[in-house]
């Protein structure tokens, strides 16, 4: 178990740039989501942490050591692959005990881990099959296993639910956190999965392009994105362009579709030195009310119904107001959903509202 | 109508192409002194004297050493060649693995006379070693072809795990990668012995003076007379042919199914 740091690692294929240079301080024992759209470099800086692929430039310290010459038997990580990657002529129990082999852990001691892994996984009785009579949620969890039992500084995880069903899926995210969570390891998980990497991360690396675009905690990633990019990639946002402006001596920002709209200094700051601003309404921030409902303190619009999607308990509408769309996430209400055409209230708060800029 | 003409045309294909083979067993077993019909009594006598034959076991040992030999060096050339061509980046591989498989696609008897001009313009003189280097080039493409199919299909991600786990390369390669290649490997080798074992066109024209291996003593036996030994030789010969094969293939299911329960 140890911090892991990336120091402006580069990585180039040719003269193409996959991974500009990164930085990055993960503190021991957390866990980390590197989250981002396909092809923006997470496999890659995954890769290069795991000494399958060389970096171009820059450097990879585990704990105190730089780890960039160690080749990879020597690294000391845990790795679990996508496709599982367990070896199909050994049992299961050959599969978890071929690491502790490798580091000439004595027999006994060995069987021992070996069941010891095998229960932490919940999978004992399976000691004995091959890979191929398992099931692709239990060969997961053998290859998580067999990534654990050596007890590595890091383990690192490439997508490693996404070769498994919705519903497998979702258990399979609890009993990883739970692992993790028993045993204290660091972990870098990679992910496309925007709700895998809000529920299970300690810290989360939103990267587009070969760039880390923010960094920290998930729920303060997804309240106050600092960049256009993220707050589009997480969640369903409105993004309206806006001007810094001020109201009787409120600052905020003004926009075509919304007008003014006061911000607190926090937001306003995001803006200094920024070419272009937005303004970021999370859709399920704003609430459509009945046209004739009575007014409150939030800031109100009228507008009108384009589209209605159920998605079950929420539905998503697709809103016009003063010539903008609009989305929104409300719930079910107990006198069902606005129709179609129908002219509707808008409410949204003002504190709900964040500010993002954007360089030339 | 049209169905039973294809039948029977089939039919007779067959029977052209193995008639000729069963009656060669079926001689082999002929008391007759001479290797014709009609059969006379059933009978050992020829095997025996085949066995008493002191140039035709020499030949025997020199093609059982000769397709040994050549399975070996060349199922071993193959598996690093592929291993090359598949895992690692290697600059012009696409010609390489064409000019490897080559000599399946270059007639025989082009390629026999080309190898022996090669060495005459070295100066080499014809030698076992270079019969069996000869037999080494036309069985490796059979071992490559086959070798690389069946390493393509082992993922990369599984040798990367077990270097993850503390295997150095070269334990990746014998604890992993080999055991999965195994049946091919093992096929490789088989095809490798069989196709040197009968190989006659390439070992005329390479083999040294004095040296003789089944098909070429065959061969000579022919020119002075057609005993009833060739017949005997003939059986022995149809029993390596197709049973190293058959029970090639039996193994290499097994360890196949072993892997994939
Ligand atoms: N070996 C390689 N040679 C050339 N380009 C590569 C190589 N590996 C990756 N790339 C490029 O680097 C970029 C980043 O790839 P990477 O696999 O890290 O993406 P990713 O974020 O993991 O995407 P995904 O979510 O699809 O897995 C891609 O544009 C890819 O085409
Ligand atoms: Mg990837």
């Amino acid at each position: 178990m140890s911090a892991v740091k990336l120091e402006n690692i580069v990585k180039k294929f040719g003269d193409f740039t996959a991974v500009h240079p990164m930085s990055l301080d993960l503190p021991e024992g957390s866990f980390v989501t590197f989250l981002g759209p396909s092809g923006c470099g997470k496999t890659t800086t995954l890769r290069m942490i795991a000494g399958l692929l060389d970096p171009t430039d820059g450097g990879i310290y585990v704990g105190d050591r730089q780890i960039n010459d160690v080749p990879i038997h020597k690294r000391n990580l845990g790795i679990v692959f996508q496709n599982y990657a367990l070896f199909p002529h050994k049992t299961v129990a050959d599969n978890v005990a071929f690491g502790l082999k490798h580091r000439n852990v004595p027999k006994e001691e060995r069987e021992r881990r070996v069941r010891e892994a095998l229960e932490l996984v919940q999978l004992p009785h399976l000691a004995n099959s091959y890979p191929k009579q398992l099931s692709g949620g239990q060969q997961q969890r053998i290859a998580l296993a067999r990534a654990i039992v050596v007890e590595p500084d890091v383990l690192l995880l490439d997508e490693p639910l996404s070769a498994l069903d919705a519903n497998l899926r979702e258990d399979m995210r609890v009993e990883l956190k739970r692992i993790q969570e028993q045993i204290g390891i660091t972990t870098i998980f990679v992910t496309h999965d925007q709700s895998e990497a809000l529920a299970m991360s300690d810290i989360l690396v939103v990267m587009s392009n070969g760039r880390v675009e923010q960094v920290g905690d998930p729920k303060d990633i997804y309240t106050n994105p600092q960049s256009r990019f993220v707050a589009d990639f997480l969640g369903t946002s409105n993004i309206l362009e806006a001007t810094v402006a001020e109201e009787n001596g409120v600052a905020g920002v003004k926009t075509d579709a919304v007008g003014f709209v006061p911000l607190s200094s926090a937001q306003m700051d995001k803006l200094v030195g920024a070419a272009n601003s937005y303004l970021v309404m999370r859709a399920e921030k704003i609430e459509l009310l009945a046209a004739d409902a009575p007014a409150d303190d939030r800031l109100t619009f009228t507008g009108k119904v384009e589209a209605v999607d159920y998605q079950g308990q929420l539905v998503r509408y697709f809103v016009e107001v003063n010539g903008e769309k609009f989305q929104v996430l409300n719930m079910l209400g107990t006198d069902g959903a606005m129709k179609e055409g129908q002219t509707v209230s808008v409410r949204f708060k003002s504190e709900d509202c964040v500010a993002v800029g954007e360089d030339a | 109508m049209g169905w039973h003409l294809i039948r029977f045309s089939t039919i007779l294909v067959y029977l052209f192409m193995f008639l000729p083979v069963a009656v060669v067993v079926l001689l082999s077993f002929n008391a007759n002194q001479f290797g014709s019909f009609p059969i006379t009594g059933f009978s050992f006598r020829w095997f025996i004297e085949l066995a008493e034959n002191e140039a035709i076991i020499r030949a025997f040992k020199t093609s059982l050493l000769l397709g040994f030999l050549t399975a070996i060096i060349s199922t071993t050339l193959g598996v690093l060649a592929s291993l090359a061509l598949v895992r690692y980046k290697v600059p012009g591989s696409n010609f390489i693995s064409t000019l490897l498989i080559a000599p399946i696609l270059v007639p025989e008897v082009v390629l026999a006379v080309a190898l022996l001009l090669f060495l005459n313009f070295l100066s080499v003189h014809k030698s076992f070693f270079m019969l069996l280097m000869g037999h080494v080039i036309f069985t490796l493409p059979f071992v490559v072809l086959v070798v690389q199919a069946r390493l393509m299909g082992i993922r990369r991600d599984v040798e990367e795990a077990a270097m993850s786990l503390g295997a150095t390369p070269i334990q990746t390669f014998f604890q992993i990668t080999l055991p999965l290649l195994a049946p091919a490997v093992f096929a490789g080798m088989l095809f490798a012995f069989t196709i040197s074992f009968d190989d006659i066109t390439g070992t005329l024209f390479w083999k040294p003076g004095g040296v003789e291996t089944v098909p070429t003593q065959i061969f000579a036996m022919l020119r002075n007379s057609i005993s009833p030994e060739i017949n005997a030789l003939g059986s022995v010969m149809i029993f390596f042919t197709v049973g190293v094969p058959l029970l090639g293939a039996a193994i290499a299911r097994r360890i196949a199914n072993k892997q994939s329960q």
